[in-house]
């Protein structure tokens, strides 16, 4: 049986639902988005990720209308929204506060949208409890926000946003204010009622595992422009730049001279006195080129005696050792002063563990584990 | 409880004393006997009962109380809508001499206040009288709605007026449905302000009143030009009690509010 693969953004037909054509939004000197375009297709769970100021909440706030791009037009299922108030769209926003109404009970906030609209009164109350059911939350209808806990006023405030049924649900960090095993519930939660409803959302955050986790794409916001966007696991493998490999998870990164070898394949000068490293590179890089060679360190392999037949070895001693419980990253200080991070799995006990502080150790990885970028 | 040292009693009794005895002594010689206000001649409330027989003082009340409810409420409507226009504006044209100007008479003397509507009603041909007063107190009692209400605005979450808008609210909506109810405390305190402040004034009234309508100050302040009865007495105390009671009320529904909305809230955090 194939399982039916959800990527409109490789097909050409598919038509976006959002399409971003050079917005471009500027606050007297200070430009917030950069001739940005873009296409966000229905159904998906769209991520935009990038540290404060990036410009990811401006996107956010001209999706919902609370600003109007200073260049380029946004279209919402082909119609170009500009002349369109917050109140008309069929866009909905959930805010980082939340920003329940503190005067109505749980049940009045979830209506408020509904009543704006002539819809009778049954329907009102039939599409409320629905909302109540999905999100859990029956209990409390009668409550005023200020009577229930910060999870349950999370699940009030996308009960209301989604109330109406909206094109496009956008979310301002919506689990920013939750402790962090709350916010991973929540994060599948989110995921399964963003199935359930087939809604489009957009959200924004600040916390990459978030973002990797709930996405189906993932945009990689720095000072008004978009970096890359691509799945999760296109954008942890194949990081299109060191700003993105950096910024999501942890990464050696490891400036060079490229010299080709041979098909596909490069030869990386680094460090005086070490040994040049042996890569492959899908994009391809002239004679004498800078590089970055980035590898996670995951992907390289700390061994307590010199391996053979690997691509590259280097040898070093350990600085320092984070201990997370189920993995430890190893620091370790090459001769030449470089430090490079490698992580293993704990799967023995403590006590049965091969290195520590001070040893002197053998770090391999094979030429298809790093990625080579050229900025 | 903690024992206070003797400075801290000695400083606590001195305020106090130099706060409340005169009141104190006025509400002594409301029920005094005799006529002479400085003599004790015995408890009696036969000063109540004549100052419920004056009708000059009765309608000097009434004619307070319906200028009072009157400015006070025209002037919460007015500096309501000015406040909004301050904090939620952003920077519009002329909006430092806007705001300059709203709060210019907190710091105006009232005599030139006064005066200065005194010109205006003769220039304008308008006879003096209740209407005349009312237009006067709402005039100087507008930017003290406005402080307050703006101080509660500008802690407003704003988030909570864009999702409305974001629901599928108007901005008038908005303002109604949600902004309004929020800020209700506010503006009801500002109204409050208002009443008070057109209740007790002097100045202004004096020179805005005429030979149709006074106030009760401006007949207390004649009154006693003419010597201090126990009648006067009489009438503060009822106003004395009046304020008090309201001050108390309004302090014991805040206070039983704020422990229902504490005890709500850990309730919450524990489910």
């Amino acid at each position: 049986m194939t399982i039916p693969v959800f990527e409109p953004w490789n097909d050409p037909e598919a038509k976006p639902l959002i399409q971003f054509q050079n917005v471009s939004k500027r606050f007297g000197d200070f430009t917030a988005i950069d001739d940005l375009t873009i296409g966000i297709y229905e159904k998906e769970f769209f991520a935009l990720l990038g540290p404060s100021g990036c410009g990811k909440t401006t996107m956010m706030r001209m999706l919902a209308g609370f600003e109007t791009p200073t260049e380029g037009a946004i279209f919402l299922a082909g119609q170009d929204m500009a002349p369109v108030p917050p109140n008309k769209r069929a866009t909905n926003m959930m805010f980082q506060s939340y920003a329940l109404f503190p005067h109505l009970s749980i049940w009045e906030n979830i209506a408020f949208g509904l009543k704006r609209e002539a819809m009778p009164k049954n329907d009102i109350s039939d599409r409320v409890d629905e909302m109540l059911r999905l999100t859990r939350l029956e209990k409390f209808a009668r409550r005023k926000p200020h009577q229930i806990s910060g999870g349950q006023r999370q699940r009030v405030a996308l009960a209301r946003s989604l109330a109406k049924k909206p094109k496009l649900l956008l979310l301002d960090e919506p689990l920013g204010a939750l402790d962090k095993k709350l916010r991973q519930d929540t994060q599948f939660e989110l995921m399964d009622i963003q199935e359930k409803t087939g809604t489009t959302f957009v959200i924004v955050t600040h916390d990459q595992e978030e973002a990797m986790t709930v996405a189906s794409r993932v945009a990689v916001m720095d000072n008004g422009k978009i970096i890359q966007v691509a799945t999760p696991d296109r954008i942890y493998e194949t990081p299109n730049s060191v700003y993105v490999a950096d910024f999501i998870g942890e990464v050696n990164i490891i400036d060079g001279i490229a010299t080709p070898t041979g098909e596909d394949r490069y030869s990386i000068a680094w460090k005086e006195g070490q040994a040049p490293l042996n890569v492959t590179s899908a994009t391809a890089f002239s004679d004498g080129q800078k590089c970055h060679l980035a590898i996670r360190p995951e992907k390289v392999t700390i061994n307590a005696e010199e391996p053979s037949g690997v691509d590259n070895v280097v040898q070093g001693k350990i600085l320092d050792i984070a201990y997370l419980g189920n993995i430890s990253t190893y620091h370790v200080e090459l001769p030449s002063g470089a430090v490079i991070k490698a992580q293993s799995a704990n799967t023995r006990r403590i006590s049965r563990r091969a290195f520590t502080w001070e040893y002197t150790v053998w770090l391999s990885w094979t030429a298809t584990a790093g990625v080579l970028l050229a900025t | 409880m903690k024992r206070l040292s003797w400075f801290n009693t000695v400083s606590l009794t001195l305020g106090f004393a130099f706060l409340y005895v005169p009141m104190i002594i006025l509400v002594i010689f409301s029920f005094n006997e005799s006529k002479l206000v400085t003599v004790w001649a015995g408890f009696s409330t036969k000063w109540y009962g004549e100052l419920m027989q004056n009708e000059a003082f009765l309608n000097a009340a009434w004619v307070t109380i319906k200028v009072a409810v009157v400015s006070s409420t025209i002037a919460t409507v007015l500096g309501t809508m000015a406040a909004y226009v301050l904090v939620r504006g952003g920077r519009f044209m002329g909006r430092t001499l806007f705001s300059g100007m709203i709060y210019a008479p907190l710091v105006m003397p009232e005599v030139i206040t006064g005066l200065s509507l005194l010109l205006l009603f003769i220039g304008m041909g308008l006879d003096r009288g209740i209407l005349t007063i009312v237009l006067a107190h709402t005039t100087f009692s507008m930017c003290y709605v406005s402080v307050v209400v703006s101080s509660r605005l500008v802690t407003f979450d704003r988030s909570l007026e864009e999702t409305a808008l974001d629901l599928g609210c108007s901005p008038a909506e908005a303002f109604r449905l949600v902004t309004l109810p929020i800020i209700a405390p506010a503006v009801i305190s500002g109204w409050l302000l208002a009443f008070t402040l057109s209740l007790d004034d002097l100045v202004i009234a004096s020179f805005t009143s005429g030979p149709a309508a006074t106030t009760l100050p401006i007949k207390i302040y004649s009154a006693v030009r003419l010597g201090v009865s126990p009648e006067i007495n009489a009438l503060s105390t009822i106003m004395i009690a009046i304020v008090t009671l309201g001050v108390i009320t309004a302090s014991l529904v805040t206070k039983r509010q704020m422990v229902r909305q504490k005890r709500d809230e850990q309730a919450a955090e524990r489910t």
